[in-house]
């Protein structure tokens, strides 16, 4: 039994699986537009929390967010749930696929046999959808991946139940309903408030625009004080999360500049394209930082291509960004 | 990003194209789909490398017989005590004492069992290790 799903390749796995589902039922909202509405960019460095073994840094907020937030502003019912018991959770999924609905999971994954070897961590925030089930395979659509995928229920259900940090507890979820109509305007709005304020006015230091200060005056003592073979380790890490699958490069500011071009053409707003303008350029420095850093890695960085100076790069993106959220704030 | 400055390297994704957001010459957003690019693979490879390195400490330590087979397999999947006790339903405690060889040696076949579902290994398969581990995903440093 398979739904009749359309799968699209995107960049990212939340975002992507969200405007797919929303295409599934009528409401055709491209990726960065999801993702805007959904308030997805962000920006925290949380030293004490480590992945890897290594402080985590955060080009988007948590996960969850985007669809919940989406759900929120565009109206849709959207329903979720999670699971204490694995084959009540599969049991579940097997039902909402027998009624013809396709459904999200939360998945790790290190679980799932069709990642590229060299992507296989224990990270638990990736999002598919699931829309069919053959015998003991399930078709997938994984945002991520230009095609469909198939994966066994033993897999799917150890990848659903992943354990460690941000468990997904067979964390599913679906479209129960959506409005005649969405008030697209309002909803971009609410999207745009929302990320700007929390980018200019969390209180704490790690958050937003002063996270990326704090992060920058860090980064720029880390070969003194963890010397330099783990100050690499620890910068490879953020360029990672900048750069590697899933944020559409520049750690997703052009996506969200491409959400700020397309809310231009549907406000017909001028301040919001000159906007996303300025939010690329931001993300071509940011990485700009990224080119600095994996020359560092390879021991390939000239004099002056020191950690002080990508703490400067870094800093200069958070003024920019500080003028581009403010600027934001009064469009809205 | 222009369109024309999409990086195409390829990395440690294969043939797979991954989705970046670049622009077109008329200044509207397009999804471009890249190889990769060698800004990213680099930390990439320095990540497993430290993760390769990690596992080759722990595998010397289990053919001199200062760790059990199951650290091994503990550390070829990328867990540490804290994980591997949530996946195997232990403490960490039990899982501690099961790294050593005698913990290992005394486990029973129904815990065997459990570890090995953990790895998806067979109870024998748990139980041996590798002479040296398999480095297709390293690199040596230029």
């Amino acid at each position: 039994m398979e739904i009749d799903f359309k799968h699209s390749q995107t960049a990212h796995c939340e975002s992507g699986v969200l405007s797919n589902l929303l295409a599934h039922h009528g409401i055709h909202l491209s990726e960065a537009m999801a993702f805007g509405i959904g308030a997805g960019l962000f920006f925290a460095y949380v030293p004490f929390i480590r992945v890897n073994n290594l402080p985590l840094t955060t080009f988007r907020s948590a996960t969850g967010d985007i669809i919940r937030k989406n759900a929120k502003h565009l109206g849709v019912h959207l329903v979720r749930y999670r699971f204490k018991d694995p084959e009540e959770a599969m049991d579940a999924l097997d039902r909402k696929l027998a009624q013809g609905v396709p459904v999200g999971c939360q998945t790790g994954g290190y679980w799932l046999p069709y990642f590229p070897e060299a992507y296989r961590f224990h990270f638990n925030m990736h999002n598919l959808v699931v829309y069919g089930r053959t015998g003991n395979e399930y078709a997938v659509s994984d945002p991520i991946f230009p095609e469909p995928v198939t994966i066994s229920r033993k897999d799917l259900k150890k990848a659903r139940f992943a354990q460690g940090a941000l468990a997904p507890k067979g964390r599913m979820y679906f479209i129960q309903s959506v409005p005649d109509e969405v008030d697209l305007a309002g909803s971009i709005h609410a999207g745009i408030r929302k990320a700007s304020r929390l980018m200019l006015k969390s209180p704490l230091p790690i958050i937003g625009i002063k996270g990326m200060h704090f992060l920058a005056n860090r980064l720029a003592g880390w070969p003194r004080k963890l010397g330099r073979e783990r100050a690499l380790l620890c910068l490879g890490q953020v360029i990672r999360m900048q750069e590697e699958i899933g944020t559409g490069g520049g750690g997703f500011r052009f996506m969200y500049s491409a959400f700020l071009q397309e809310a231009a053409q549907v406000m017909d707003d001028g301040a919001l394209a000159r906007l996303s303008r300025e939010l690329t350029r931001v993300g071509d420095r940011w990485r700009e930082f990224a080119v600095l850093g994996a020359r560092n890695c390879k021991g390939r960085a000239s004099t002056r291509e020191t950690f002080p100076v990508m703490a400067e790069i870094m800093q200069d993106c958070a003024e920019r960004e500080r003028a581009i959220y403010r600027d934001l704030l009064a469009t809205v | 990003m222009k369109k024309q400055e999409v990086p195409q390297d390829k990395g440690l994704a294969g043939e797979m194209r991954e989705i970046t957001y670049a622009m077109n010459d008329n200044g509207e957003y397009e999804l471009v789909p890249s190889y990769g690019w060698e800004v990213k693979t680099v930390p990439l490879k320095q990540a497993w490398e430290e993760i390769l390195e990690g596992v080759q400490e722990v595998l010397d330590k289990v053919h001199s017989g200062k760790l059990s087979p199951l650290a091994y397999h503990m550390a070829a999947h990328q867990m540490d005590v804290k994980l591997l006790a949530k996946y195997a339903g232990l403490s960490r405690f039990r899982v501690k004492h099961h790294l050593k060889p005698r913990g290992f040696k005394r486990l029973k076949p129904e815990l065997l069992q459990r570890y090995a579902q953990v790895f998806e290994l067979g109870p024998e398969e748990l139980a041996s290790v590798p002479s040296r581990i398999n480095r297709s995903l390293s690199i040596d440093r230029e």
